[in-house]
């Protein structure tokens, strides 16, 4: 059961071990990527990605598996990154990691004040609801200058980062701790997810009412997602102004990243671990990617803005036709391909 | 103390020096005669007037130099433009691409926030990063901040010239005793900054301030509107941004405020702001560093030379000398005359990041200077020197008379003198947390080469404090 709760694709491949992709990608993700890997991959590509991948895990735990839509993740996120700002700044000789885990537990007493409602509410309502937790969380930050360390512009800056007196602070060392705390949540939520817990995350998300008659403590287990869920987006807010942008101001957070993140775990799948890091692949590299090509073909002619809005329309279309094509999302798609590419390999014919 | 002091800004060279040696020697030999302008522009989204009046202005200029004089001692400009509708990880994915071009002189993004996510960058690759009327205002003190320019004004020194002018118009400082000012601030960091100095003005002159905050983005004053009719007060700030702007001036006519008492700061002073407003704003002053209009002999050039020949930058010509393209010229003349000062210095070729740092803390544009580059009336003059990033640059006021902007005001200077121990305290806090030593006048004299050897032409002892 271990394994599986690590394995990366949905069709087990002929003759070779699960574990084998996985090593794969953890040697390449520790061993390659450190060594070749441009400063532009790491601040422009692999760190973003790593935060909203981060980011979408800890939705998809709250949204995906109990069942709960929430559109107050850039607000826990910020709860996290002024979070751990503030435990560095002001308890001395505070270790970063342990920063980062108070941050996350900001988040999480947060995220368990803004999850009160789901007691009552549901659906739609309760969107609604969390969306209180986004506009209070930004107006509470703009407000309390508190928070900002009284920066007069209320930005803050992020001290470097260090792990037992190395400097992390280069573009590969910054990359090196995200990987590390994305795997370790991302390994902790897959192993929850096949708990009893999660497995009561499910039966609220599929009928509460059920899940009740069968003995799930619904309060505690929606209270639970909440928490854990925004523990998780905290650490990946923390991330995104320590690690990734070195900076943060409220603004940073707003209605549109909470969008952003929903939108990452609906394109990559709801309830699965790989459709967050898919769907996060797709939204921070398909427009740079499509900015390149478009800026190749058309740079010429046309200037940077009218680019910017094709590409908008471009992305769109694509996001249209994925999910069309596959509404469960790029994680279920992906399973299609590999099916596709080895037909031979699925468990029907095991012997082959 | 001392012995520190000497020591570590030479570590840190030698450092430097080895750092660059080895990043030249990976980078793509630089081309002999060209100097880079990369640009974060942002020409959609919400402020997107301000970026195509700005980042058009800018071109404009660049592409003036290159038609007119062939470049900067035949050191041809170029520029390369990444989209980043403001956004903050979009600057930065654009300076990620653009940072290994060759030959690039400076960094000029135009945004507080992408700006911000800049500075520990642009330090490690020691390139300028110049924030022209905007940014950190603590990065004014350069023995903190080596690399970030905030040219001609910053907000503290906006808000000093604003209490200045006032004080002219009710007869001198000594006459703002008893008076009361409302500011009526934009409900952002960029809103807030300033609320500390206005208290400290008043404090000082003997004022009342009362700071009324309008939610972002302030399409519905009347509240706070009510609020000013019923304090009365003798004039009112305007910090606003974008739409509050021009809602603010209907409102006020709404309520009976009249609106030659209200004055806008650096960001409510263009076209774009009063223009909505229709009559509302008729007799509304502003704040500005740059006057408006194409009169100026180098507009008149750009408009003959580049629009002439059809390749001026922005699409509609009726923009041409607005407040946005007029701070885009500006922007263009600085940065070019910061690299001609370099080159002075260095050699007439391509010059690296840190040579043009040394331009930018040499540059020292006297009424003279500013004549001669046919900008007399546009701007008044700078002097930047390695510790002072702002440069003293004086500002105008503006009275829009329902068809365009007129000076209303001398050039007028802000109370540097007093700002200064404010600014020094928050850098140092900077420095505090971020571990940083400041630098020595000694070590900002020398400069890093493209090959990385250090160059430190003058004798470093007889300069030091």
């Amino acid at each position: 059961m271990a394994t599986r709760s690590l394995t990366l694709f949905p069709v087990r491949l002929a003759g070779i071990p699960s574990w084998v992709p996985v090593a794969v990608l953890l040697t390449s993700a520790y061993g390659i990527v450190p060594l070749l890997g441009s400063t532009y991959l790491f601040e422009a590509i692999l760190l973003p990605f790593l935060c909203l991948s981060l980011a979408a895990v800890g939705l998809n735990l709250l949204t995906g598996y109990a069942g709960q839509l929430s559109l107050g993740s850039a607000a826990f996120m910020a709860v996290g990154a002024f979070g751990a700002y503030n435990f560095s700044l002001r308890v001395p000789g505070l270790p970063l990691l342990a920063s980062f885990a108070l941050g996350g537990v900001a988040a999480a007493l947060v995220g368990l004040i803004f999850g009160l409602p789901s007691l009552r509410l549901r659906g739609f309502y309760l969107a609604v609801s969390t969306l209180a937790a986004q506009f209070f969380v930004q107006w509470a930050l703009t407000k309390i200058n508190w928070f900002s360390n009284d920066n007069p512009s209320g930005v803050i800056d992020a001290p470097p980062i260090s792990l037992f007196g190395i400097s992390l602070q280069s573009p590969a060392g910054r990359y090196l701790f995200t990987l590390t705390v994305v795997l370790a949540l991302t390994a902790f939520t897959a192993r929850l997810v096949r708990t009893r817990t999660g497995h009561n995350f499910l039966a609220i998300r599929d009928n509460e009412l059920a899940a009740r008659v069968i003995g799930v403590p619904v309060l505690r287990t929606k209270l639970l997602a909440f928490v854990v869920s925004s523990f998780i987006v905290g650490v990946a807010g923390a991330l995104w102004a320590f690690a990734y942008l070195r900076t943060v101001e409220p603004a940073g957070f707003d209605l549109s990243r909470s969008f952003e993140i929903v939108f990452i775990i609906i394109i990559g799948g709801l309830a699965t671990i790989r459709g967050a890091f898919l769907g996060a692949a797709l939204m921070v590299v398909f427009p740079l990617l499509l900015s390149r090509v478009g800026s190749l073909l058309l740079g010429k002619r046309f200037d940077s803005g009218a680019l910017d809005l094709s590409q908008h329309i471009v992305l769109g279309a694509l996001i249209i036709f994925f999910l069309i094509t596959e509404p469960d999302g790029l994680s279920s798609l992906l399973g299609r391909l590999t099916a596709i590419l080895f037909p031979q390999n699925t468990n029907h014919n095991p012997k082959q | 103390m001392n012995t520190s002091k000497i020591h570590i800004p030479g570590g840190r060279l030698a450092l430097a020096a080895i750092l660059a040696t080895t990043l030249a020697g990976a980078l793509p030999s630089l081309h002999a005669d060209e100097q880079n302008f990369p640009l974060q522009s942002y020409r959609v989204g919400p402020y997107a007037a301000g970026g195509t009046g700005f980042f058009g202005g800018f071109i404009d200029y660049l592409n003036l130099v290159n038609q007119r004089d062939g470049g900067v001692n035949g050191v041809k400009l170029t520029w390369e433009e990444g989209e980043t509708q403001y956004d903050v990880e979009r600057g930065v994915e654009v300076y990620e691409r653009l940072k290994n071009t060759p030959g690039i002189a400076a960094w000029n993004p135009l945004s507080v926030g992408i700006a911000y996510a800049m500075i520990d960058r642009i330090s490690d690759d020691k390139v300028p990063l110049i924030t022209i009327n905007h940014g950190r205002t603590d990065s004014t003190d350069g023995r903190i901040f080596p690399y970030v320019f905030p040219l001609l004004l910053n907000p503290y020194s906006e808000t000093s010239a604003i209490v200045n002018y006032i004080g002219s118009k009710v007869g001198g400082l000594d006459n703002l005793k008893g008076k009361k000012i409302v500011v009526l601030y934009h409900g952002s960091p960029y809103g807030k900054e300033t609320i500390p100095i206005y208290e400290l003005l008043a404090k000082k002159y003997g004022f009342t301030a009362e700071q009324i905050e309008v939610p972002h983005p302030g399409n519905e004053q009347q509240s706070q509107w009510l609020e000013i009719r019923r304090a009365n007060p003798d004039y009112v700030v305007l910090r606003g941004w974008g739409v509050m702007n021009p809602v603010a001036l209907k409102t006020a006519q709404k309520v009976g405020y009249p609106v030659d008492h209200i004055i806008g700061n650096v960001w409510s002073n263009s076209e774009e702001d009063v223009i909505p407003a229709g009559g509302a704003a008729k007799g509304y002053t502003a704040i500005t560093t740059q006057a408006t209009g194409a009169q100026y002999p180098v507009v008149q050039e750009i408009v003959k030379t580049i629009y002439g020949s059809g390749k001026g930058n922005l699409s509609d010509p009726k923009r041409i000398g607005s407040v946005y393209h007029n701070l885009g010229i500006l922007n263009g003349i600085l940065n070019v005359e910061a690299v001609r000062v370099a080159q002075e210095k260095f050699g007439h070729r391509t010059l690296s990041g840190d040579e043009v740092r040394w331009g930018f803390e040499h540059l020292k544009l006297s009424p003279e200077r500013v004549k001669q580059l046919g900008a007399e009336g546009l701007f008044h003059s700078i002097d930047v020197t390695w510790d002072n990033h702002e440069g003293d640059g004086f500002v105008t006021f503006q009275q829009w008379d329902g068809h365009k902007w007129n000076v209303v005001s001398d050039w007028i200077a802000p109370d540097w003198k007093l700002l200064r121990p404010i600014i020094e305290r928050s850098s140092e806090k900077y420095a505090a947390e971020h571990h940083i030593t400041p630098r020595t006048q000694a070590s900002a004299e020398a400069a890093i080469s493209p090959s990385g050897a250090i160059e430190n032409a003058s004798a470093p002892a007889s300069v030091a404090k």
